[in-house]
């Protein structure tokens, strides 16, 4: 589904991400980990088409989708979710989800017709119960809870019907609870929906438990990758990154 | 869940109110001349259909879509002159000049603006300015064709229209309160229609709105050029009353006033612009009437409802009835979080 290919990116005399090679297969979940400054979300504005890579290849369902703007990519059904919830303050849930389903289904020029057309709400209405966004659906973007907002984040990416999703952080700035809950919505969502997830994320436990593949990015190249168990017993990591005794740890597990 | 918005037989049920509204307002309008015969108050009213389409227009740039244009008179000029021009040229009908001023506008905002809404921000206020002032100089120099400083002379003859003699005061009124109920209906349905949803998203987080596949720029110069459109109509009234076009249409301050008629009003509320026009106009007309420091009087009547109310007269009833609601109905406006089923 998607795959990429020694992508490398420079900021300045920064490199960001070094001849980093993924392979996402179709239906997976897979987790990007790294501490603080490893180049997730760099990777993810690379590979969404917001931030164009020096070199490299990504493949998105066999074409090289390298020099398309974020819109052409979002048409070719990969969705993103942001770090900071980036959504439409002034909107109520119901309104913002069915303003991006009628985006995705290429009816934003319609003048003649009222809003909201009644199956682009009926759909948004369905986002709003997979994710438990119902009773709120009349409430403005920028009253929600924190919690409720990257739900509303994440929707908003679901409005466009993507083939892969990808998830930057989706339990930032979480209480350890609210973060099951938010992973256990992440998990469901990709059972159901049969879609690629793509995921960042800081907490190990939340790691190690749900996602399939790991990729842990340190300097912006790959360190190691694999499932859950061959990271955790992977001498590199533990040294770099799940050690206690070591300088990069504490950007760990931040809460 | 809650069900979606009532539909009764065709039309949307949103669509059939602002029907009945609009309705209601032509009949009101054009009741007033019968009920209160003094020329004085027509006349007014024309100058608030004109004005009213321009501050309503250059809304759907600054409130629905977050655009704020400094230079949206230099359309309602385009109008004017055009309007003005084909008319003195003698070939053609006022409905035919009026679609040609309108569509040339919209031509002229078309190009203006593929150029301006690439801008963001305070860059995109300043080249509107920019183009306003060029077209305002176009007009002040090409004196062979615009009559430079003087304006448009000789006056714009009025032939009738399917036996509408529009030299008769009574049914040039009727035409204009028609025009403008018709241009803030079609100005309606644009901000209320997934077109006008959209602009909202442009206008809360257009970074966003790009990433849910909405063509920022391309949305961004489709209100432009209708914004236009709709002002250029405001021009072709005024025109059409005043029977000239002056250079004043184009220049700095008649945008200036439109946004302070925005500002007065309210950008909340769809019709707030048209209060703050009410607003402005009756300022003018009366405070012009007893003293010749009219300015002073409009400066400080403008620095009393920003500093006091802190947002347009219109948006401030509506904040203040909301509150009422809200403190009358025990239960709060905003659904409490209901706790549906344990997550996975």
């Amino acid at each position: 589904m998607l795959r990429v290919e020694h992508l490398s990116k420079s900021f300045g005399g920064v490199r960001a991400t070094r001849d980093v090679s993924i392979d996402f297969p179709d239906g997976s979940l897979t987790a990007i980990i790294g501490p603080n400054g490893a180049g997730k979300t760099t990777f993810f504005n690379l590979i969404s088409g917001h931030v164009r890579p020096d070199e490299g290849r990504v493949l998105f369902d066999g074409t090289d989708i390298v020099g398309l703007s974020s819109l052409e990519v979002v048409r070719r059904g990969m969705a993103r979710a942001f770090q900071v919830a980036s959504l439409f303050p002034s909107l109520t849930v119901r309104e913002a989800l069915t303003a991006a389903v009628i985006s995705h289904q290429h009816r934003s020029w319609r003048v003649l017709a009222r809003f909201p057309s009644r199956d682009a709400q009926a759909r948004a209405d369905e986002i709003m119960d997979l994710l438990g966004l119902g009773p709120k659906a009349q409430v403005l973007s920028a009253n929600l809870s924190h919690g409720d907002q990257k739900l509303l984040d994440i929707g908003l990416a679901l409005a466009m019907d993507p083939k892969v999703l990808l998830l930057d952080e989706p339990t930032a700035g979480m209480g350890t609870e609210e973060r099951w809950r938010m992973i256990g919505k992440v998990q469901a969502l990709w059972e159901a929906r049969k879609m690629t997830v793509v995921f960042i994320e800081h907490d190990m436990d939340i790691v190690f438990r749900i996602a399939q593949t790991i990729h842990v990015l340190k300097y912006g190249a790959v360190l190691a990758q694999g499932t859950p168990d061959e990271i955790r017993r992977n001498r590199d990591v533990i040294d770099a990154y799940l050690g206690t005794d070591h300088g990069l740890s504490e950007t760990v597990g931040e809460a | 869940m809650r069900p979606g918005p009532l539909r009764s037989g065709l039309l949307p049920s949103g669509l059939l109110r602002d029907l009945a509204l609009a309705l209601a307002a032509l009949a009101v309008f054009l009741a007033v001349p019968v009920v209160f015969p003094q020329p004085a108050l027509r006349d007014f009213l024309i100058y608030f259909f004109a004005y009213g389409l321009l501050a309503m227009s250059l809304n759907l740039l600054v409130g629905l879509t977050g655009l704020v244009s400094f230079g949206h008179a230099a359309y309602f000029a385009s109008g004017a002159y055009v309007f003005g021009l084909l008319m003195q040229s003698g070939r053609v009908s006022i409905p035919v000049a009026t679609l040609a001023a309108v569509g040339g506008t919209a031509l002229l905002a078309l190009v203006i603006g593929a150029i301006c809404v690439r801008l963001k921000e305070i860059y995109f206020s300043f080249i509107t300015l920019a183009f306003q002032m060029f077209i305002h100089s176009i007009i002040v120099t090409w004196v062979g064709l615009t009559g430079g400083d003087q304006g448009l002379r000789g006056g714009i003859p009025r032939p009738p229209i399917l036996g509408l003699d529009l030299n008769d005061a009574r049914t040039l009124y009727g035409t204009c309160v028609v025009v403008f109920v018709v241009c803030i209906l079609a100005m309606r349905q644009v901000s209320q229609s997934p077109f006008g949803y959209t602009l909202r998203l442009i206008r809360d987080n257009p970074a966003r709105a790009n990433f849910l596949g909405v063509n920022v720029v391309l949305m961004k110069l489709g209100i432009f050029v209708f914004a236009g459109a709709m002002a250029s109509v405001g021009g072709v009234l005024l025109a059409l009353f005043v029977s000239g076009a002056y250079p004043e249409f184009a220049f700095w301050t008649t945008s200036g006033e439109a946004i302070f008629m925005i500002m007065l009003g309210g950008m909340k509320l769809f019709l707030g612009p048209l209060v703050g026009t009410l607003l402005l106009q009756t300022l003018n007309h009366f405070v012009t009437i007893y003293t010749e420091y009219h300015g002073l009087v409009l400066g400080s009547v403008i620095l009393l409802i920003v500093l006091g109310l802190r947002r347009g007269l219109a948006d401030y009833l509506y904040d203040w009835l909301q509150d009422r609601r809200a403190r009358r109905a025990p239960s709060p406006p905003v659904p409490e979080p209901v706790v549906k089923s344990r997550p996975v």
